[in-house]
């Protein structure tokens, strides 16, 4: 149920490379066609500004798919509409008809509110500087709900530009994985649910490198030079490289990031470290123009699909752990709709239906179980449903001010060559 | 009376569309940008505008390598593009018969794809296990450790390809208005054929050489997916320094100071080459 149509496994590599943030791309050739060929990809990317990412998915999905004819006004939670942003491909599809969301579908039988979907969400910095004037204005989006990263999800909880939610409106917050109950940026849960989550690791292939991988000291071996990448993201990069000296990144000193930074930028200048990527690596690994690559978990699966070489190991000294949020933002119209959704995902057979097709961590507890009935395969993969010791392995980045941030990102962009 | 009134008045109402479009969304615009770079603060605390000068001057210190290197890069390019793409023109000009309109609908047919499928597709070509790096290495232009993809060459190659056509189409619009019968008169006057193509053809086709270099250029200079996909960091443009700073930096004033600076720099290079190249027949 999740194989594509055949593709030249080339070109959907590289189709799927074209997009900078995390989400498999794999399906979309199977569901979105042409359309994601041209648009798709170009807006995925980001280039070409934020108008290119709205016409390029409002060629398939921009365009809100509403469900229901039910109308109601104002943040009644009976009826009424719910406009909601998400990243492509993040969401089940109907695998007859890729316009039908089934788990969107029966939110809409169950509480007759219309959900008007958007996948127009590419990557966190983008879709930042898409909302941010409106958001500093006070102003009302146009969004009940958008899903973003933690770092993200900080960055408007630190600028006091979410609703906070009303856990009375969701019992089911009960069923969020303990692990995750407690983020640095949003003590309680109070502002944020996660949606997904997914771990930053080393992804390799054996045949190419002719040796195993345990972390990522590893990827220093002069013997891979100018075969390794490692990901533009500044967390997942540095976390890893904390990490890889034994410094937790979720409580790191700044002069430690620094020892950190001269060590990557000493990698880069010798030519150990042949680029920063965003999924491009995907494609590199596959075509064996690389060896191996810091890699988020969901897209080696799917890159196992095609290529069944490729390993995925989350390095010995720790990975990194991150979580996609929903997040309501401040002034959203229907802020009792956008609860209610909430509550809809974290029953564990919606989870799992929603698990089941996007491949990464499901948030709710119980979804394993609800799981083993539409896949048992899926349900023993420890990087969709992983142990506890390996969750106990995992960090996450530190919370930073906007100056802070700056700083680090200012340090990293200069290694990067940006 | 009232008729040539009105006609008077013809000429600014059939400018005013246009007018209002390039203020709405160029004047404007490029105000706010000015603005914004020469503003301090922090998105929590808001920007300030202070006349701040020296976001400039640290754009320039800071990023002076960048911009060296892209119009290295894309002067590298325009002239590649200028070898090859003057020869395509001439033969689809005058050599191509019946085939001129098959031919100049292959070098727009690139353009019926997205820019970053055609530069995803220099990937494949440049691939270390592709059959291109085999070749050279066999030949021995590349060591056998060698590789084409994330080095300057792949950059300059996947510019180049990208910005082609536009090189190639005004070369064509110039060479197609010349009237054969001057390199006829040419011949008849006891010139060779490199005389001719010298003396005649060439000074009349400048118009199309001088266009097709700066819409080349200019958009080379500001390039950044090529270096993204067949670059490496230390090939880095300043196009991918001004995406970084506006969103992944957050610092607006530099990133808005380096867009002006870019675009300083173009103006700079263009004036003076055009002044040099003469525009008389450039519309």
């Amino acid at each position: 149920m999740r194989r594509p149509n055949p593709v030249d496994p080339r070109l959907a590599h590289l189709l799927r490379s074209a997009r900078l943030d995390r989400r498999g791309f794999l399906r979309s050739l199977g569901l979105g066609g042409g359309v994601l060929l041209g648009g798709g990809a170009l807006s995925a990317c980001g280039i070409g500004g934020g108008s290119g990412g709205e016409g390029g998915s409002g060629a398939t999905t921009g365009t809100p798919t509403g469900t229901s004819g039910a109308t109601g006004t104002g943040t009644q939670a009976a009826g009424g509409e719910l406009n909601f942003s998400n990243w492509t491909l993040y969401i089940d599809v109907d695998e007859e008809d890729q316009n039908v969301r089934p788990t969107l579908q029966q939110f809409t039988e169950e509480t007759g509110i219309a959900v008007n979907y958007f996948e127009d969400i590419n990557a966190n910095d983008e879709y930042f500087a898409k909302i941010r004037n409106q958001l500093d204005a006070g102003e009302d989006i146009g969004r009940d709900l958008i899903v973003l990263t933690d770092w993200m999800a900080g960055r408007l909880v630190e600028f006091g530009w979410l609703s906070e939610i009303d856990q009375t409106n969701v019992p089911n917050i009960s069923n969020l994985r303990s692990a995750l109950q407690d983020v640095p940026f949003d003590r309680e849960r109070r502002l944020s649910l996660p949606w997904q989550s997914g771990m930053t690791g080393i992804g390799y292939n054996p045949e190419i490198i002719g040796r195993e991988i345990a972390g990522v000291n590893d990827l220093f071996d002069p013997d891979l030079a100018g075969q390794v990448t490692f990901l533009s993201e500044m967390r997942d990069t540095m976390g890893l490289m904390l990490a890889a000296e034994g410094i937790d990144p979720s409580t790191h000193e700044f002069s430690q990031y620094e020892a950190a930074i001269e060590r990557l930028r000493e990698a880069v200048d010798s030519g150990q470290v042949r680029a920063f990527t965003g999924n491009d690596y995907a494609a590199d690994l596959a075509a064996g123009n690389i060896g191996a690559a810091i890699a988020w978990s969901g897209d080696v699966i799917q890159s196992q699909f095609e290529n069944p070489d490729i390993q995925f190991v989350l390095p010995a000294e720790g990975a990194m752990l991150w979580s996609d949020n929903m997040l309501i933002p401040a002034n959203a119209q229907n802020k009792a709709n956008a609860e209610a959704f909430m509550n809809f995902v974290y029953q564990p057979e919606i989870a799992a239906q929603i698990a089941a097709w996007v491949n990464y961590i499901t948030p709710v507890e119980g979804a394993q179980e609800a799981i083993a009935e539409i896949d048992p395969e899926l349900a023993e993969n420890e990087l969709i449903f992983p142990s506890a010791e390996t969750l106990d392995n995992t960090f996450d980045f530190k919370v930073l001010d906007e100056e802070e941030e700056r700083t680090y990102q200012e340090l990293f962009q200069s290694v990067i060559g940006a | 009376m009232s008729g040539t009134g009105a006609r008077r008045w013809l000429p600014y109402l059939l400018l005013l569309p246009g007018g209002l479009w390039l203020f709405v969304f160029f004047v404007v615009p490029m105000l706010t940008l000015a603005s914004t770079s020469l503003q301090e603060g922090s998105l929590q605390s808001g920007y300030v505008l202070t006349w701040r000068i020296a976001n400039y001057t640290e754009a320039v210190t800071a990023f002076r390598e960048q911009f060296l290197r892209s119009f290295g890069y894309a002067g590298i390019a325009t002239l590649l593009a200028l070898v090859i793409g003057y020869p395509l023109a001439y033969v689809i000009a005058f050599r191509a018969g019946r085939w001129r309109n098959v031919l100049l609908l292959l070098v727009i047919a690139p353009f019926f794809t997205s820019f970053l499928i055609r530069t995803l597709a220099w990937k494949i070509i440049l691939s270390d296990t592709g059959w291109v790096v085999g070749a050279l290495k066999t030949v021995g232009v590349l060591p056998d450790n060698g590789r084409l993809l994330a080095t300057s060459a792949a950059v300059v190659a996947g510019i180049t390809y990208n910005f082609l056509p536009f090189m190639i189409l005004p070369l064509y619009a110039s060479l197609e208005r010349i009237d054969p019968r001057y390199v006829e008169a040419a011949q008849d006057l006891y010139a060779n054929a490199f005389t001719a193509f010298w003396r005649v053809t060439w000074p009349l086709s400048l118009p199309g050489v001088v266009a097709g270099t700066l819409l080349t250029f200019i958009p080379a200079a500001g390039d950044f997916v090529n270096v993204r996909f067949l670059g490496t960091p230390s090939q880095s443009m300043i196009g991918t320094v001004i995406d970084s700073r506006f969103l992944v930096v957050l610092d607006y004033p530099t990133a808005a100071a380096l867009s002006f600076l870019l675009m300083l720099a173009i103006l700079v290079l263009v004036v003076a080459y055009v002044r040099r190249a003469g525009t008389e027949e450039l519309v």
